[in-house]
């Protein structure tokens, strides 16, 4: 068991190494920190020195991989690569180009965005599941048909509608919440209670219909009939018998997700005004703050491989003969 | 007549796609997953909706002048606009709400010394409308209209039909079976409802105008076409690479299968929309860079519209692959490939002759499953900042130009409201459409 994290854990490795070299071929190759240097300046009436002095500032001033001017090991580690890249490894991230220190950042910011996402996620995931289990309790009725009709019809509205819906109905019109804004004392619940109903909303109607089939395929197995022949109730049979199997399948898609929870939404929280990650990333994009996306974009693998790994965990926990060599 | 990338692409992708949907009708098992698709109801009603989605989007890939020169090259006119004339030509100065006379801001005025706040006349709706009575009864007459000639149409082309099926001696009666009443009925309802919005938009402004004086309507169906181009060209560069690492890396395995799936799963371990946002950032930063390669600036929100359909098409071939690879996994061990192994065929044909067909429905259903995805994403993007150009007319830039009207007072809701609810429409019709593909394609998965 230990021995297979552990491998699994040095599999991880390669795989980051890829994406580091991947965001650098990006942010390095196809355009030379000049670009970046030209673009934050603005486009016309700089110049070299002034490029210069941008990279300087923010530590650009390297070769892409292979430094010739030094000597020994600086060779390498006086390179971009490793400066930029190699860093992030041990959490280095740097100063962004803004001049903040990215790390002292994330930390202040995860906070708000785990406020928003974490029962954003549980409350979402009960609701859906609830919503499934009565769909299912009434297969093949017209409030089943119904219910899938409504699914796709949830579906096919576009996020951003909810949200802007959201902040239209409940805040503008009826005034029960702030539009947006947050605050970590007491008043938090005010301000977190719109951005969850919202999520709820938005993800129940891919959610519900998910968990829907995947309830019907757990009906059409052997232990169901066993369950119904030994003359349970059909609550019993699926609270009881039908949730408890699927929750194997359902712990692939949540179990995942679970440690990306902290880097919040990209466009609820910016929305909402809420001081999380991804707020943070929107900003760092209108600035065109690159040092904050590199950052990010690794963070974030880190996070959903580590989800990856929580996933295998999980599937030992709860199924006995699921067994790793 | 100036062809962007994007129209001759799309069109070339379109004409390729129906060449392909008739060249699989030869095989009897495809004829059949046609049938079953033609057979459902709710397939067909969504089917007409898109077809309808995709005639406005080919109208608005053939380039088109009609203007003076000096206009022209201005803006990139197409037959859409030429259908539309009038509109996107002029622009009103501000807000006005649908279908009203006057603008939604009022003006002072200065007479004779006392200042008065008048709601200015707009330019565009013609002087004949005096008041909004006038407005009423043309409106009124212009729905008459509309469901005249679209009821003509429709019961025309069924009469049609049945007398032709009446001819060949198989006419069964009068009740048409659910697929053609749902087909029939749909496009009554579309034909209608165009034609009653195009019917007021020559005299009116149907949705309204928006902040710069622009037409909404105008622009709310020029963002069709963009929503269309980016749900195709997605999959066109989707599509090789994913087929063709899937079939590699599932048929050889061994190194190659490790290659491919360290590549799959690099790529996937980045958040979708961080490796979205990573790509578009660097891509513009090249182009910003690089403004003398573009001969005008259409040229360039073109170049920026194809490369996120690129960039899109390169961060979502994940999935497809992972897909295809273990169908290929399967198939791989049936006696068939075994038999052309053994024959002697050479790797590449049997993956063409005999893995490549058998692996058809996936890439089918995944495409189109996610093309509402992809029209959803496309709004998502241009929040971020990382969507489509300014410059090219889209729903989303719509949204994010429009969302903040919703917060000022009095409301302005109508542009918000019509890039939504255009985009629900296209994203509604093709998510029931994907629906059917799949049962008819892979009837395994119906649920």
């Amino acid at each position: 068991m230990i021995y297979y994290f552990i491998r699994r854990i040095l599999y991880a490795l390669p795989i980051l190494l890829g994406i580091n070299v991947l965001t650098f071929v990006l942010f390095f190759m196809v355009n030379s920190p000049d670009d970046m240097a030209r673009m934050q300046l603005g486009q016309k009436h700089i110049t070299q020195t002034q490029i210069d002095a941008w990279k300087v500032e923010r530590g650009y001033n390297f070769p892409l991989f292979y430094n010739a001017d030094k000597a020994g090991s600086e060779r390498f580690t006086q390179s971009l690569f490793y400066q930029k890249s190699i860093k992030l490894f041990v959490f280095d991230f740097g100063r962004s180009d803004a001049g903040r220190d990215i790390k002292a950042d994330v930390k202040v910011r995860m906070w708000p965005s785990l406020a928003i996402a974490l029962p954003a996620f549980i409350l979402g995931l009960v609701v859906n599941i609830i919503f499934a289990m009565v769909l299912v309790f009434f297969r093949s009725t017209y409030l089943d048909l119904s219910g899938v009709i409504f699914c796709i019809i949830l579906m096919s509205i576009s996020s951003l509608f909810y949200i802007m819906g959201g902040q239209f109905v409940l805040g503008k019109l009826l005034r029960l919440v702030p539009i947006s804004g947050y605050d970590s004392g007491p008043d938090i619940i005010k301000f977190v209670a719109l951005p969850i109903i919202v999520s709820i909303i938005s993800g129940l109607g891919a959610g519900g219909r998910w968990y829907r089939t995947l309830f019907l395929e757990e009906l059409h197995k052997d232990y169901v009939k066993t369950a119904r022949a030994k003359g349970l109730s059909e609550r019993v049979v699926l609270f009881k018998h039908v949730l408890k199997n699927a929750m194997l399948p359902i712990l692939t898609g949540v179990v995942v997700i679970i440690p990306s929870l902290f880097m919040g939404s990209l466009v609820l929280e910016s929305f909402f005004g809420i001081p999380g990650l991804g707020s943070y990333m929107i900003d760092a994009i209108y600035q065109q703050d690159f040092a904050i996306v590199r950052a990010m974009v690794f963070l974030g693998s880190v996070l959903y491989l580590v989800g990856l790994i929580l996933t295998d965990l999980s599937y030992t926990w709860l199924d006995p003969r699921v067994r790793f060599s | 007549m100036h062809w962007l990338w994007s129209d001759v692409v799309f069109i070339f992708v379109i004409c390729v796609s129906l060449l392909c949907i008739l060249f699989s009708l030869r095989k009897s098992h495809h004829r059949l997953a046609f049938r079953r698709l033609l057979q459902k109801p709710t397939a067909m009603a969504s089917f007409v909706l898109l077809i309808f989605f995709l005639m406005v989007a080919i109208a608005d890939s053939v380039p088109f002048a009609f203007e003076s020169a000096e206009r022209q090259a201005m803006r990139h006119t197409t037959l859409l606009d030429k259908a539309l004339a009038p509109l996107g030509q002029d622009y009103e100065k501000t807000y006005s709400a649908p279908l009203k006379l006057q603008a939604y801001v009022s003006e002072t005025y200065w007479q004779d010394g006392i200042a008065t706040q008048v709601f200015p006349r707009l330019s565009y709706p013609s002087i004949k409308f005096k008041d909004t009575k006038d407005v009423k009864v043309f409106c009124m007459s212009a729905i008459f209209e509309a469901f005249l000639s679209s009821f003509i149409i429709v019961f025309g082309l069924s009469a049609f039909l049945w007398g032709g099926k009446f001819v060949c001696g198989k006419g069964s009666g009068f009740i048409p079976s659910a697929p053609v009443f749902a087909t029939l009925f749909t496009l009554f309802l579309t034909l209608m409802l165009t034609l009653t919005l195009y019917n007021i938009s020559r005299e009116l402004h149907v949705f309204g105008t928006g902040k710069i004086g622009q037409d909404i309507f105008y622009h709310a169906v020029k963002s069709i076409r963009t929503g269309l181009v980016i749900g195709i060209l997605t999959t066109v560069f989707m599509m090789p690479l994913a087929v063709s690492l899937g079939l590699a890396s599932g048929y050889w395995g061994g190194r190659v299968d490790d290659a491919v799936q360290y590549v799959y799963t690099t790529l996937s371990s980045i958040p979708g929309v961080l490796l979205i946002t990573a790509s578009v950032l660097s891509i513009q930063t090249y182009l910003a860079n690089h403004p003398e390669r573009f001969s005008s600036l259409m040229d360039e929100a073109d170049a920026r519209l194809i490369a996120l359909c690129a960039i899109l098409g390169v961060t979502s071939w994940t999935t497809l692959c992972r897909l295809i690879r273990a169908e290929v996994l399967k198939l791989r061990e049936i006696d068939f490939v075994a038999a052309g192994q053994v024959l002697g065929s050479h790797d590449l044909k049997i993956m063409m002759k005999h893995l490549l067909p058998n692996v058809m429905h996936v890439v089918l259903v995944t495409m189109v499953l996610d093309f509402s995805f992809l029209v959803l994403a496309e709004a998502l993007l241009a929040y971020v900042g990382v969507g489509v150009s300014p410059m090219t007319i889209s729903w989303g830039n719509m949204i994010n130009a429009a969302r903040l009207e919703l917060s000022r007072e009095p409301v302005v809701w109508w542009p918000i409201l019509a890039a939504f609810g255009f985009m629900f429409l296209l994203v509604l019709s093709s998510n029931i459409f994907a629906d059917a593909v799949r049962d008819a394609f892979d009837p395994r998965q119906e649920g």
